[in-house]
């Protein structure tokens, strides 16, 4: 059993595609780089914004999880966690997971 | 200039030297390792600004000089506060000493020419900057001949635009300020496309506010050339009502002809308009340095790019972020969309210039808040993931949308959301 199955699927998705060479830890920096804009550059959010850096995967993928069903109520992420896959969230979650926390 | 021109050669050497010299002095911290190659990025908005603070974030040791004209950073968004009253232009000033800290060469001066087969720009000082990648972030602007009598120094002078954030924005509170009670403000939009959908309505809701309060017998009158409003219809709609009733006033289909700047006239096609602030939002195309560099390939206004790159269509080895390029479906000219744009491109450029793939599956979002008064906002989202088929990004089915109502709630999310993205643009710590 490979110790990422989220990474290995993932790679596994892009490379099935015919120009992909870009390795998943790319894949998920710029799929993170996406969120940064309102949570901070690697997650390090300022101001009121919750952030995201070293915070664990499993508490990420929860939250977003929530949000795509609807349980968590909302202003915008109900919104925009609906716009990834699964696949995509699981690549952001372990990033962010991975960054150091702001001081 | 030719790259046989023994002149011009010289002068490409010696700023190739230079450029390396200084990238290495600014560097915080130095990459290990020779240089994987030279980017020049022209243009210090959202889009060319995050392109040098991630080409040095995810390329290490990519020499990454910018160019910009002004001395420092003003956001547009917000700006719509400031020609309330509401804020300062220094609340939405900041510097590019975050990008220096992060290894960027900053250098202020007007980019006049772009030699793509010698793979150089020129300064208008005369000063050459040889790249191996470029990046062209010029914005819009404005087409100069589309609305007549605006092209003199004195129509200019009076008839603000206030599309760029700057001493505009400024100078359009103060004829605000200086109007009397009762006086009329009257908006022109420009058919779409432009740039910030949304950013008009906005700004017709701030002025309001504005007014509302410190000159209530006054008029706002929205003269759209489009046939409905833009951007969150229903939400700006509702704000126009309840909000602003008989204080402002939209007209669609009002499409801007001429203006008689010493009257104040704006002349639409069947009648003449009189206001006593006239803010005409002029038609928009390319930034100039775009079309003088054989950039501009749709439309005659805007530039084609592959999606996976940011590359231009018309010019290989120059890429081309935010509101200068013909957008996907759905995409809109943000300052949110040239920060997604510029991370898609310096990721394509670091992998390029190792000589290896790049990323196939990129994914950009949007989110635009707009300030219906000074405190209360609503936003409009969307996320768009690149679609290898057709080769373009496309919003996705369910994803996205628009804020249920109007709350200050969202307005403490969008001055946070300005926070956030200025120093992610930037390189800032705070």
């Amino acid at each position: 059993m490979p110790k990422n199955p989220a990474a290995l699927l993932a790679a596994v998705l892009v490379l099935a595609a015919p120009a992909a060479r870009a390795d998943d830890s790319m894949l998920a920096r710029s799929l993170a780089a996406t969120c940064a804009n309102c949570h901070g550059t690697r997650g390090q959010a300022l101001g009121d914004m919750k952030p995201l850096a070293g915070v664990s995967a499993e508490k990420i993928l929860a939250q977003l999880a929530d949000f795509k069903s609807g349980a968590q109520p909302a202003t915008i992420m109900h919104q925009i966690a609906k716009g990834y896959s699964d696949d995509q969230l699981r690549l952001v979650a372990a990033y962010f997971a991975a960054q150091p926390a702001a001081k | 200039m030719t790259p046989h021109d023994p002149v011009s050669r010289r002068r490409l050497l010696v700023a190739g030297a230079s450029l390396g010299a200084l990238s290495l002095a600014g560097c915080a911290t130095p990459a290990s390792g020779p240089s994987i190659g030279r980017v020049v990025v022209v243009g210090g908005g959202f889009g060319g600004a995050t392109a040098a603070h991630y080409l040095r974030l995810w390329g290490g040791n990519v020499d990454v000089t910018l160019v910009d004209r002004n001395p420092g950073f003003i956001s547009c968004p917000i700006s719509n506060l400031v020609v309330g009253g509401f804020r300062q232009l220094s609340d939405i000033t900041r510097g590019y000493d975050g990008l220096k800290a992060a290894g960027v060469r900053v250098v202020q001066g007007e980019v006049v020419a772009i030699d793509a087969s010698a793979r150089t720009v020129r300064l208008a000082g005369g000063q050459v900057l040889a790249y191996d990648r470029l990046v062209v972030s010029p914005g819009v602007d404005f087409i100069g001949d589309a609305i007549g009598g605006l092209a003199t120094p004195a129509a200019q002078a009076k008839i603000l635009h206030a599309w760029k954030a700057g001493a505009q924005t400024v100078a359009l509170h103060r004829q605000l300020a200086d109007m009397r009670d009762g006086g009329v403000y009257a908006i022109s939009i420009p058919k779409a496309p432009y740039r910030c959908p949304p950013g008009p309505y906005e700004r017709a809701c701030t002025v309001a506010a504005y007014l509302k309060q410190a000159k209530p017998r006054s008029k706002v009158l929205v003269l759209d050339a489009n046939p409905e409003v833009q951007s969150k219809k229903a939400l700006f709609e509702k704000a126009f009502k309840d909000r602003y009733d008989g204080l402002l006033e939209y007209r669609p289909n009002a499409e801007l002809k001429e203006v008689e700047a010493a009257g104040g006239v704006a002349r639409l096609e069947f009648e003449d308009v009189k206001a006593d602030v006239l803010n005409v939002v002029p038609p928009q195309r390319a930034g100039e340095i775009a079309r003088s560099a054989g950039l501009v390939n749709v439309n005659a206004r805007w530039v084609g790019v592959n999606w996976l790159t940011m590359e231009s269509t018309a010019v290989p080895g120059v890429h081309v972020l935010g509101d200068a390029t013909f957008p996907a479906p759905g995409m809109p000219k943000s300052g949110h969309m040239a920060n997604q744009h510029a991370k898609v491109a310096a990721a394509a450029i670091v992998q390029l210039l190792k000589g290896e793939a790049v990323n196939a599956a990129p994914v950009v979002t949007n989110t635009c808040y707009s300030f219906v008064s000074a405190s209360e906002v609503i936003h409009v989202a969307s996320v768009h993931q690149y679609d290898a088929a057709e080769k373009t990004f496309k919003t996705v089915p369910g994803s996205g949308g628009v804020s249920a109502a109007a709350s200050a709630a969202e307005g403490r999310y969008a001055l946070s959301w300005a926070q956030n993205i200025w120093a992610d643009t930037l390189a800032l710590r705070a």
